[in-house]
This record gives structure tokens, sequence and C-alpha cells, in this order.
């Protein structure tokens, strides 16, 4: 789960991080109040939970009071990403020297967390390793000891510093590890961490994307990925509830079906056949009837569906259940879309009896299957 | 022959009393895997399916010494599940439990480094040794056993390829799931380097998908170790869009890393035939 940067940014801030001194605002009061209260120039930044935010114009400097409500309204106005802006965070613009990176990810090789530190910051860190590879600085944290303060002052000398700026930089590193481990951070960065006109550092900008598996540890924010503000669409937001994995994608193909990787092979081979997916959905192991036809109600809420595919390999799924789910929905909402379905695995013969016998035709190959939506999709529905 | 398990496995079964746990131990004491005692703290004294159930590893160690265990474990218990096994000396571990925390992951795979244990998983359909053991939840009848050995970060993807090898006659040596999270305890290189050493295996197939580089590092080391075993792969997910996690907590495209076009390059490149779709891979093996 993405956090907004004022959340991250209130977070370093609790760790003893330096960050610019700021409020968030969510009404042209509330962004006035704050003006006057922190004192122009200020930089009204945009809260959306999305990279490149300051490309897309999320970012504005405002000289006066007068200007901070105009960068507000201008802001709380726009969509970012076809995300609506909800608020405004105003805070103190900083001084800058240069602009450094910082950041803790997952290595999945090394099975282990990876410190990443840059002398050249500002830019997506994939940009940085791509323009300046040999001023990224990468750090594997051993398991066994963590993330020390000795290792943030070696990072700190490669980064070129010295005295008591590596003494500095060197805890904001060690503390932002913390922060890292205590948030169950699968990303944690500060992009860019400032280096003052006058040799303090500032993380002016801050991202934490929480690991979705750990929320359970952090109530708070599961809440509120539920809640409206969030880059996720409604079906997304619906399937969430339902324990259902969904992407939203551009085609007319709804496809439904279980595990992941079945999923994503059939969005692939609708693809091949010259298809278009509208979404990936994947019902997981063990999917009971009424599982499917929740799962068929959120394609369906999708206007641009055309036709269906239900893909189901069934091993701990079974086909008789599949085959029920398909007819509660059809009874329950009405399905006129055409469906092209291929059932195979645990009580085939039972699912198929039952779509056979509701007329609905099922087929064996997934290949075959994908061939015929995708030739249906092409006719434009029925 | 065949990897990591067979006709001497003895495991327990870590979580036997739920649901799922209960549904796959019948399942696999049908195939003839040799399940010797389950764990479920606070209900040793009973038993499922006849088989005794402990509330400690320890205490099923000591009276059953078993050198592998699977695990049923919901996720916020489920590092600890793994460390229990991990201390009580059994070297061998199928972690099928889903969205376990990737901090509790790292934990667990640092220790298994530190005993020498091998970990399946965790989010793995587990391994399969056709008609001689089965740690997993996979449907048996799909599987025969023969000389391809299989490796995958997928579940049902894995059944899919499975059946379609098992129709054209091609049997298999072992098929394991890695995983379907960001950290795994096994990766393809390992499961390469064991299929390398078992006489049984001919041919490896290897299921991939977006997210990671495991696939890229992999076609390095099948260049650099002039793997000696035809490799056939498939990659799911050519039509994933980036940033979007697609089922699979592992499967995300971040920015241009983890495509799955970079993937079937690097495959490619290093000798390995890619097939388009799943059911190629029967075809690119046959030929």
């Amino acid at each position: 789960m993405k956090l907004f940067e004022y959340e991250a940014k209130n977070i370093l801030a609790n760790y003893g991080i330096p960050t610019p001194k700021g409020e968030l605002a969510t009404s042209l009061n509330q962004a006035r109040e704050i003006a006057e209260k922190l004192n122009p120039p200020l930089a009204v930044k945009a809260q959306v939970p999305v990279a490149g935010r300051g490309k897309a114009g999320g970012i504005l400097f405002a000289d006066s009071i007068e200007e901070v409500e105009k960068a507000a309204e201008k802001l709380l106005n726009m969509e970012i990403k076809g995300i609506p802006v909800k608020s405004v965070w105003i805070e103190e613009k900083i001084e800058i020297k240069k602009e450094l990176y910082f950041g803790i990810t997952t290595d999945r090789f090394n099975q282990s967390y990876v410190a990443i530190a840059s002398s050249v910051g500002g830019m997506d860190i994939e940009e940085i390793a791509e323009k300046h590879p040999e001023k990224i600085i990468k750090f594997l944290i051993s398991p066994k000891t963590g993330f020390r303060s000795f290792h943030a002052r070696q990072i700190a000398r490669k980064m070129g510093y010295s005295g008591s700026q590596l003494n500095e930089i060197g805890k904001i590193f060690e503390r932002l590890y913390r922060a890292s481990m205590d948030y169950d951070a699968e990303l944690i960065e500060m992009n860019p961490l400032v280096e003052t006109t006058d040799g303090k550092f500032v993380a002016a900008d801050a991202r934490i994307i929480i690991d979705d598996n750990a929320l359970f540890r952090h109530p708070q924010y599961k809440k509120r990925l539920f809640e409206s503000e969030s880059e996720l669409s409604p079906q997304e937001i619906e399937a969430l509830k339902n324990d259902l994995a969904y992407v939203k994608l551009e085609g007319n193909i709804g496809v439904i079906g279980n595990g992941a990787g079945l999923v994503m092979a059939t969005l692939d081979t609708i693809q091949f056949y010259g298809g278009k997916p509208a979404n990936f959905l994947d019902v997981g192991g063990g999917a009971p009837a009424e599982k499917i036809a929740t799962a068929l109600k959120i394609v369906l809420s999708d206007p641009n569906v055309e036709a269906l595919f239900i893909n189901i390999l069934g091993g701990i799924t079974r086909c008789d259940e599949v085959a029920k789910g398909i007819l509660e929905a059809k009874r329950k909402i009405g399905v006129t879309k055409p469906m092209v379905i291929r059932l195979v695995g645990t009580n085939e013969e039972e699912g198929k009896r039952i779509l056979t016998e509701a007329g609905i035709p099922v087929l064996e190959s997934m290949e075959e299957a994908a061939e015929k939506v995708v030739e249906i999709s092409k006719k434009g529905g029925i | 022959m065949g990897i990591i398990i067979d006709e001497n496995t003895r495991a327990i079964v870590q979580g036997i009393t739920g649901t799922q746990g209960r549904f796959h131990t019948k399942l696999m004491l049908e195939y003839g895997t040799k399940i010797v005692a389950g764990v479920t703290p606070g209900k040793g004294g009973t038993q499922v399916h006849g088989i005794p159930v402990y509330d400690t590893v320890e205490e099923a160690q000591e009276k059953h010494s078993a050198n592998a265990s699977i695990i049923f474990v919901p996720a916020p218990f489920a590092a600890e599940a793994a460390l229990e096994a991990l201390e009580n000396g059994i070297k061998t571990l199928v972690i099928i439990t889903e969205h376990i925390p990737i901090k509790d992951s790292i934990e667990v795979m640092n220790y298994a480094k530190q005993v020498n244990a091998t970990i399946i998983g965790p989010n793995t359909p587990g391994i399969i040794t056709p008609g001689k053991s089965k740690l997993g939840i996979m449907p048996a009848h799909i599987f025969k056993s023969g000389n391809i050995g299989m490796v995958s970060r997928s579940g049902t993807l894995t059944y899919e390829i499975a059946a379609s090898l098992t129709k054209k006659n091609l049997g298999q040596s072992t098929c394991l799931g890695l995983g379907g999270d960001p950290i795994t305890g096994l990766n393809f290189i390992d499961a390469l380097k064991m299929f390398e050493n078992d006489p049984q295996t001919k041919a490896v197939v290897l299921i991939g998908e977006i997210g990671g580089n495991l696939e890229e590092l992999t076609a390095e080391f099948i260049v650099k170790e002039k793997y000696p075993k035809p490799v056939v792969a498939f990659i799911a997910g050519r039509s994933a869009p980036p940033g979007k996690r697609m089922g699979h907590a592992g499967a995300i495209v971040m920015g241009k890393a983890g495509t799955a076009e970079s993937k079937i390059e690097a495959l490619r490149k290093a000798g390995v035939k890619v097939a388009e779709k799943p059911n190629d891979v029967a075809k690119l093996l046959s030929v």
C-alpha cells in the first residue's frame, strides 16, 4: 500500500529525520491559515500516491499568501494520472545545495533488504541508475546484523561526506532503516534528500510502500485501504473487499480464472490471438459458488466488457462449484454478454453436466477457448 | 531419483487441524506420502486421518524423527512455524501459506541458510516426485513419472503445462513451485543445479512470470555454467501493465524492470526455447 507523502513525512519526522515544516490542507481556508502560520515562500504539493507527480504539474511554489491560495485552488481541482487531488501539503521551501537519494527496498535474489544511496537525486532511481550508474551505492543488509550505524557511515563516506556531516547523514540513514522495519516497508525512500545551502540535510520528499501482506500489523492503514482516496478503481475496491485479485486493463474481453499464473497466461493467449483483455481476475484456490458469482458481477460492472472468458483448471477449485456460481450469477444479475467457458480438473464431469444442461457450452482447451472468445469480441459482442 | 523428496521422505504437517491442512493431509496420504505426525499448538493428543497430532514440533520429532515439514499455518504465524521446524532439525520445508510478510520471510530464509535447510515457498503449490511422494496441494492425477524436471513460480499454470506434458506421454521426474512471493527459499538456479545432478532428469521446464530479475539471472547462469541439459521455458505476463500486482505478491513490473520481454529475451539469448503459449512447451520438448 502506497502512503501519501504527508503520511510518510510524518513517520520520518517521528523518527527524528529532518523534514520541511508543513501542514495538510483540504480546503482553501485551511490553505490560507497554514500559509499565514508558515510564512511564504512555500511549496504546495498535491497529495496523490503516484510517482511522477512533479512532472505532471503537481508541485507549485508560492511567494505570498495569495499565491498559496491560488496554487491550492489549482491543485485541489486537478487530477493526476486519473486520481483526483483531495489534499495538498504546504511546506516551507528549502534552499537546495545538492539533491541526494537514499532508500531501502528488498533484494529478491539475496533474500534480504538492500540500501541504495546516490549523490545524485531528484529523479527516479531507475533514471539515476541509467544516467549515473557509477553514482549508485548498493549495500546488502545482512538479516543477521541488521543495518548498523557504522554501515550508515560507510555509505556516507562513499557519498563524499566527512566530519559532522558524515555523522548527521549517517544518523538519518539509520533512522530511516528503523522506520522501514517498524512499518514493514517494501520500499522507503527519501528522494530527494536535500543538502541545504547551510550544510544540513532535509528529506524534501518521502515515499513509503507498506507490504500489503503485513497490513494486519498496521490496522490504521488497512482500514484506509478500503476508503475512496486511493488509486483503485471501483472494481478493484470491490474485488479487494471480496478477497479477489483484480486488475483493470484496457480491452473488451472480461477474464476470470483460478491462479495468478494461469490468469496471466490466459491474458497473454488472448493477446496472442489478437484480442484485448479487459481485466485480470484471479478467484484464488478453492473458490465456492458465491465467490465465482461475485467475480462475474465485478467483471461485468466494467462497461467495456463485451465478451467473457472463464478459464478454470480445478485443483483445489471444484468445477461443479464454478458451474453453480456461473448459473447463480446468470440468475441474479442476468448475464447477457456471450461467455466462453473452459473447465477442466476436479469434478469436471459434474461441472460440465450442470452447464451443458443450462445450455452453456464448455470447452476443454484453453487455446481453443481463447481463440473463440477473441472471435466473438471482434464481432462486438453477440 | 528426482529431487528433494522421494519414498524416504518422512513428513510432518504443521497446521494439520485446519481445513486446508486436514484436506490435503488426506490427499497426500492417498498418494502414498509418508506423513508421520501433525502439529497444531493446543490440539496435541488428537488425531487427523489416523495421524497423531502434537503441540510442538519438538515432541513430534522426539517420537517420529521426520525429515520434512509442510506448513499450512495462517500467515501471521507461519514464520514462527517455519523457525520452529528449522530449530528442531527439519531440513526440508514446504511453506504453502500465502500472504506472509516480506520481513518474516527474510528472517526465515536467513535462518534456513545458517542451518543448511531447503525451503520451498512460501505461496507455493509444493513439490511432487510422481509415483513416490507429494508434499503439496497439486492435483496428483495430472502428473506421471518420467524424465522432465519442472520448476515454476506459479501453481495452476504448472498444472496446465504438466497436464499437457502428461497427455503427450512426457512424464516428470520432479515438479516444484518456487512460490509466488517476492522472497522465496529455492530459486530457479538452485533447482537447475539439483536437476543437473539428478540422473533421471533429461530436460527441464522453467515457468517464470513478470517481476524481479530471477529469470534474467538464471539465463546468465545457464550461459556461464554451460548448463548441460535442455531447458524449455514459458513466461507469463506479456500483457501485464507496469505498476500493477498481477495476483502474486511478486508479480509486478516496476518501471522497466521485471517485464516478460526482458526475461524472454535473456532466456532466448542463453539458448533456452521459450514457448509462445503454455501448450507449446510440450511441442518444444519433443523437438
